[in-house]
């Protein structure tokens, strides 16, 4: 795609792909189109009585098996990514969403997400997301304002939203999902291509709306693990209740 | 110039409504072509007697299908309510829908309600027999209007006995801890679903009563009957959507 | 005094006009400043000074309520059928005069309650003309979500109502009060736009003022339909209850999407006529031209889905609404395919309405044709709540809506007011409108597919700048602005020619439908609406006010 951000994951290239040839056709059938009118304003005579029904009908045919091409070429795309679940060793983290921040969860060597509560939400001091610091599961999470992820491993996102309806907008990814408070979604990928990208938030959630961004970096494999630790160790020290700048 | 060049003002009832005045009795008018009968054939505001009453019915017919539609959205609403919950810390799920029962006052009401629309009903059907109409129509007197108005004022009453009664529903629950604003769902939607139609209620008593006072002023007999019949249906209407709201309460909490 | 409390349908029709055009001026004004204040975010503006970032979310909110309800449900809907409805069937009046009064009288109400919302302290609601709850159902979440949040709620639930009645009217009228011999078949295309809209009509905004009624109950009496448990906000905890804010989506959308069809089918029935009377040829399959309108409307209840891919609905429920949004667009391409058909060597007469109808037409197809790439969840993943989906909808909907009413204006003025259009005028304002949109909402796509989210008061956020799109909005805030003047040039032209224009001939379109008749038929109606005969150059058309006997 000449026009959208650079594509890092696995399955954007296929989306890539469609739109691509769905924008090439629907941009020769709208050429087409304005060419007609263009021409039947020209052409200043009257002649014959319009087309014979015929012709109508099959033009009408072409456009049908067009939009059944698309329809069905979409929903295998839409089947792969959202029938089937992730894969049983897709790494898990969590995405909060909160007027007008993101922030990201990983579940520490437990592999369980601690338990949060809405009760002990309180970014000044630290807990944004409510951490329970009684639920043991929740001693080693990490909390981060930065997505990093390994490359080529595919990523199970747990969306969650605090307050209102955010959506996890990552042009560079080809992924969007809303963040609904009181529900939990979940969306996979596979990011591939080490690099920086881009985090927005595509619903309106308030004032801060295009302030709500943040940064997804995805790194090798080993270079994530040791960002991990470095991490869950300042957590296991107390040096960091909650979030901590990278 | 066209005519429709210079708006004018126009009456908004038609004084004569009846192709040469025909009594508003079912009987089709006859007469002329012989095909009277089809409205293909009748220029606008020339079809008879009961012109006016249909278009009244219409009237009524489409704006109580677009009530429907608001009722049936609140029942939508009330299920997908009633199916949603949550997990707990401890992935459990739980729902927080707690379904109420509904005070034993409602079936009197839901009776009452009935009635109501069995004496409306009977009010109606009084200004449709054809022999007061006549007789109403040539000015011998008001035997219809006579014979409606107790059965209206009855409905009156007993509407107003079932507002009462829903009045009393409210204080019940609101004494077993079932405010409005009370952390329940279900009770929410008691009240919602209760007060929205106890709204249409109260609009349609004060109709009735409109009505009941027009039948003693209109001068003309189909204008009596536009009034009851379109009230009639709106009352009735209210009683249907009333049995499928209650049974909505009482048993499908 | 007299001429506004009146209620006559003419008369009513030309008010709801004349509401919608103050509508349309204030959507238009907001529309200009949101566009300035995207590409100079930092630079103070004349009179309002310094634009915070709620003060765009509120002018986008304000915008979109009053095109969507207040432009483009009111003229088409009301307005023109109020003018021209009774007319074109062959009743003298609507059902019930009083109650279009009534209806007329609701929606300035609800408009001047809606605008209200910008004299308050707190500024006007920024949630979105979808309103999204939590955001919208909690005071706290934002400025404007107190006061002018309930403004806005009042309005559209008043609008509803007057909405609600003003569809039993059409309904009652086209059912009961068609003349003589108007059987189905010779209804003209407006009409069986109207009927299908006022059914939409009665279905869904019921259910949006009920939604409504909801989200006001979670406002103020504590209910929580909408609010989510534990739901926290500006650090409180508000969510008191399991309420779930998809059922407000879905509640929204089922209005939603049959609402922008209300606003166009009556377009596409008085694009058909024109057509028809500008190439003087009958509408090609009629029969389908009207079937494909009523299939629309049923069509468009199945569809809301198709704004909620990616908003947590079920994945197989996106499937299923992606195959009947699929669906739907087969009919829309039947009806582009049959006006394209009459177009077809039909020698046009370029009149102004004619050109307005054709520029619909192009609008229709160019913001038609991404509908289908949007109705692919896959792709909308993407797309979602980009610019790209404002692109969509302002070719389809904003400016081939828009186009029709133009046509709809220039082509009824004489029925208004005895008078003509100027030509000249018209056919200027046509030419610039027609390149200024396309130059506004073309490169829209563009912004889009860079990624750029809807409803930003900025492109340079604090991680992500979308400084490689900023000539690219700004030559569509420049173009915007060309546009918004050009209409300086219709509002000159309607004004003008109202007081001092060319004076009608009788019939000046030659059309063939009752509204142009010189009485109200008395007669019989033995024709169809398109009655129109290509013989040699001198063309002939017959009128549905001449009886079938009567020979040329
Ligand atoms: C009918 C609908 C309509 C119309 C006409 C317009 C017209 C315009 N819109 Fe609007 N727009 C919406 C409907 C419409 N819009 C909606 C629904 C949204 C979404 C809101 C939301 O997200 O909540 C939106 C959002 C929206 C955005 C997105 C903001 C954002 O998300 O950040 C932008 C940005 O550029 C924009 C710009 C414009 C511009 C420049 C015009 C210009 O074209 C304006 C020029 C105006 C005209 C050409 C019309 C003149 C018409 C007449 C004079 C008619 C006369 C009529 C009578 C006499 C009855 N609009
Ligand atoms: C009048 C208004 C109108 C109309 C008619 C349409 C018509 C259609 N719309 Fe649109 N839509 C909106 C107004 C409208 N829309 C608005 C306002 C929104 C945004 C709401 C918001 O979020 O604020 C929206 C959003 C929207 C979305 C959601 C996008 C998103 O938020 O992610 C989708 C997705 O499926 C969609 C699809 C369609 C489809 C398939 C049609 C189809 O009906 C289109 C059918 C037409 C065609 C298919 C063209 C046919 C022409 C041809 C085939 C040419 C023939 C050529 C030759 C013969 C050469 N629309
Ligand atoms: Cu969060 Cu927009
Ligand atoms: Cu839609």
């Amino acid at each position: 795609m000449p026009w959208a951000p650079f594509n890092g994951s696995l399955e954007g290239a296929r989306i890539d792909r469609l739109l691509l040839y769905n924008l090439i056709a629907f941009a020769i059938v709208f050429a087409l189109a304005q060419v007609w009118i263009i021409v039947v304003m020209l052409r200043r005579k009257p002649r014959g009585n319009g087309l014979p029904a015929a012709l109508r009908w099959a033009m009408i045919a072409v456009f049908g098996v067009l939009y059944i091409w698309t329809g069905i070429a979409a929903q295998r795309l839409w089947a792969n990514s959202q029938f089937a679940g992730p894969a049983p060793e897709a790494m898990q983290v969590e995405v909060t969403g909160a007027q007008f921040q993101w922030y990201f969860r990983y579940p520490g060597t437990d592999a369980t997400f601690g338990a949060v509560r809405s009760q002990l939400v309180d970014a000044a001091s630290g807990n944004p997301l409510g951490l329970d610091p009684a639920d043991p599961a929740s001693k080693d999470d990490v909390v981060s304002s930065l997505l990093v992820l390994p490359a080529g491993r595919e990523v199970d996102l747990r969306l969650r939203s605090l307050d209102v309806i955010h959506g996890l907008f990552i042009p560079g990814m080809r992924l969007k999902e809303n963040a609904v408070p009181g529900m939990i979604l979940h969306v996979h990928f596979t990011p591939q291509t080490p690099g920086t990208y881009s985090i927005l938030c595509s619903q309106v959630c308030g004032l801060g709306h295009a302030r709500m961004q943040a940064r997804l970096l995805v790194v090798p494999e080993k270079q994530f693990t040791e960002w991990l630790g470095v991490r869950e160790h300042l957590r296991q020290a107390g040096l960091a209740g909650g979030v901590s700048r990278p | 110039m066209p005519a429709t060049f210079t708006p004018k003002n126009v009456e908004i009832e038609r004084k004569h409504t009846g192709i040469g005045g025909k009594p508003p009795v079912d009987r089709r008018p006859t007469g002329g072509g012989g095909d009277g009968d089809n409205w293909d054939n009748r220029p606008s505001g020339r079809r008879g007697p009961r012109e006016l009453l249909s278009r009244y019915r219409l009237g009524v017919l489409f704006a109580l299908a677009g009530d429907l539609m608001f009722f049936v959205a609140l029942v939508s609403a009330f299920f997908v309510r009633q199916s949603a919950g949550h997990f707990d810390a401890r992935e459990n799920y739980v729902s927080d829908w707690h379904p109420i029962a509904v005070p034993p006052i409602l079936w009197v009401n839901t009776a009452i309600l009935l009635l109501s629309s069995l004496t409306m009903e009977i009010a109606r059907r009084q200004l449709f027999r054809e022999i007061d109409v006549m007789e109403e129509w040539l000015g011998l007197g008001r035997p219809a209007v006579k014979r409606a108005a107790p059965w209206m004022v009855v409905t009156v009453v007993l509407g107003v006995l079932f507002v009462i009664g829903q009045w009393i529903a409210w204080g019940q629950l609101t004494q077993q801890g079932f405010h409005f604003n009370s952390p329940d769902p279900s009770s929410h939607f008691f009240y919602l679903i209760t007060g929205t139609h106890g709204l249409h209620l109260v609009l349609g008593i004060v109709a009735l009563a409109a009505a009941l006072g027009a039948l003693f002023t209109l001068k003309r007999v189909e204008l009596r009957q536009i009034v009851v019949d379109c009230t009639a249906w709106y009352w009735h209407t209210m009683g249907i959507f009333w049995i499928f709201l209650f049974v909505l309460l009482a048993y499908f909490q | 005094m007299r001429k506004l409390f009146t209620t006559d349908h003419r008369s009513l029709g030309v008010l709801y006009l004349l509401l919608s055009l103050a509508a349309v001026a204030t959507g238009t004004l907001l529309s200009l400043l949101m566009r300035v204040h995207r590409i100079w975010p930092d630079t103070p503006l004349p009179l309002l000074g310094l634009m915070k970032p709620e003060d765009y979310l509120a002018l986008v909110t304000m915008h979109g309520t009053l095109m969507v309800f207040f432009v483009l449900t009111v003229a088409p809907q009301n307005g023109f059928a109020s003018l021209v409805l009774p007319g074109q069937i062959g009743a003298r009046h609507m059902a019930f005069p009083r109650l279009n009064a009534i209806s007329f009288w609701l929606m300035a109400l609800a408009f001047t309650i809606l605008i209200s919302a910008f004299a308050l302290p707190s500024g006007a609601p920024l949630s979105g003309w979808a309103s999204y709850p939590p955001l919208s159902a909690i005071a706290s979440a934002g400025p404007g979500q107190g006061t002018g949040m309930d403004l806005w709620l009042l309005s559209i639930g008043i609008f509803c109502v007057a909405a609600w009645l003003g569809a039993v009217n059409l309904l009652a009228t086209i059912l009961g009060e068609r003349g003589a011999g108007m059987t189905w078949s010779r209804l003209p295309l407006t009409v069986w736009a109207w009927l299908t809209t006022s059914i939409l009509t009665l279905l869904v905004f019921s259910v949006l003022l009920a939604a409504a009624v909801l989200l006001f109950s979670d406002r103020h009496f504590g209910s929580s339909f909408f609010v989510p448990l534990n739901d926290v906000v500006n650090g409180h905890v508000v969510g008191r209850g399991d309420g779930s804010p998809l059922l407000w989506l879905h509640l929204f959308w089922f209005f939603g999407h049959p609402e922008v069809y209300i606003a166009i089918l009556p377009g596409m029935g008085l694009a058909t006529s024109l057509f028809a009377n500008f190439t003087r040829r009958r509408v090609a399959g009629y029969k389908v031209m009207a079937a494909m309108l009523v299939a629309i409307g049923g069509l468009g209840l199945l569809v809301w889905g198709h704004h909620m891919f990616v908003s947590g609905m079920n994945p197989y429920a996106g499937t299923a609404f992606a195959l009947t949004t699929m669906a739907i667009a087969v009919p829309s391409t039947v009806e582009v395919i049959g006006w394209l058909s009459t177009l077809w060597g039909g020698g046009l007469r370029l009149t102004t309405p004619m050109l307005f109808a054709l520029g619909f037409l192009s609008f229709f197809i160019a913001g038609g044709l991404t509908g289908p790439i949007l109705a692919q969840p896959a792709l909308d993943t993407y797309l979602h709540n980009t610019f790209f989906v404002v692109a969509h909808f302002h070719l389809i909907m904003a400016m081939a809506g828009v186009f029709s009413v133009f046509a709809g204006i220039y082509y009824w003025f004489p029925l208004m007011t005895g008078r003509m259009m100027n030509d000249l005028l018209g056919k200027l304002h046509f030419w610039i409108s027609l390149i200024a949109a396309y130059g506004t909402f073309l490169p829209m796509h563009i912004s889009g597919l860079a990624g750029e989210p809807r409803h930003y008061e900025r492109l340079a956020g604090p991680v992500v700048s979308f400084s490689e799109i900023l000539p690219n909005e700004r030559g569509i805030t420049w173009s915007a602005i060309l546009l918004g003047a050009a209409q300086l040039l219709f509002l000159w032209n309607l004004f003008a020619s109202a007081k001092r224009g060319e004076r009608a001939t009788e019939n000046p379109w030659q059309a063939t439908t009752l509204e142009w008749a010189p009485e109200i038929p008395r007669r019989r109606i033995e024709r169809g609406p398109y009655e129109y005969e290509n013989g040699g150059t001198e063309s002939m058309f017959r009128p549905q006010w001449e009886s079938a006997s009567k020979q040329e």
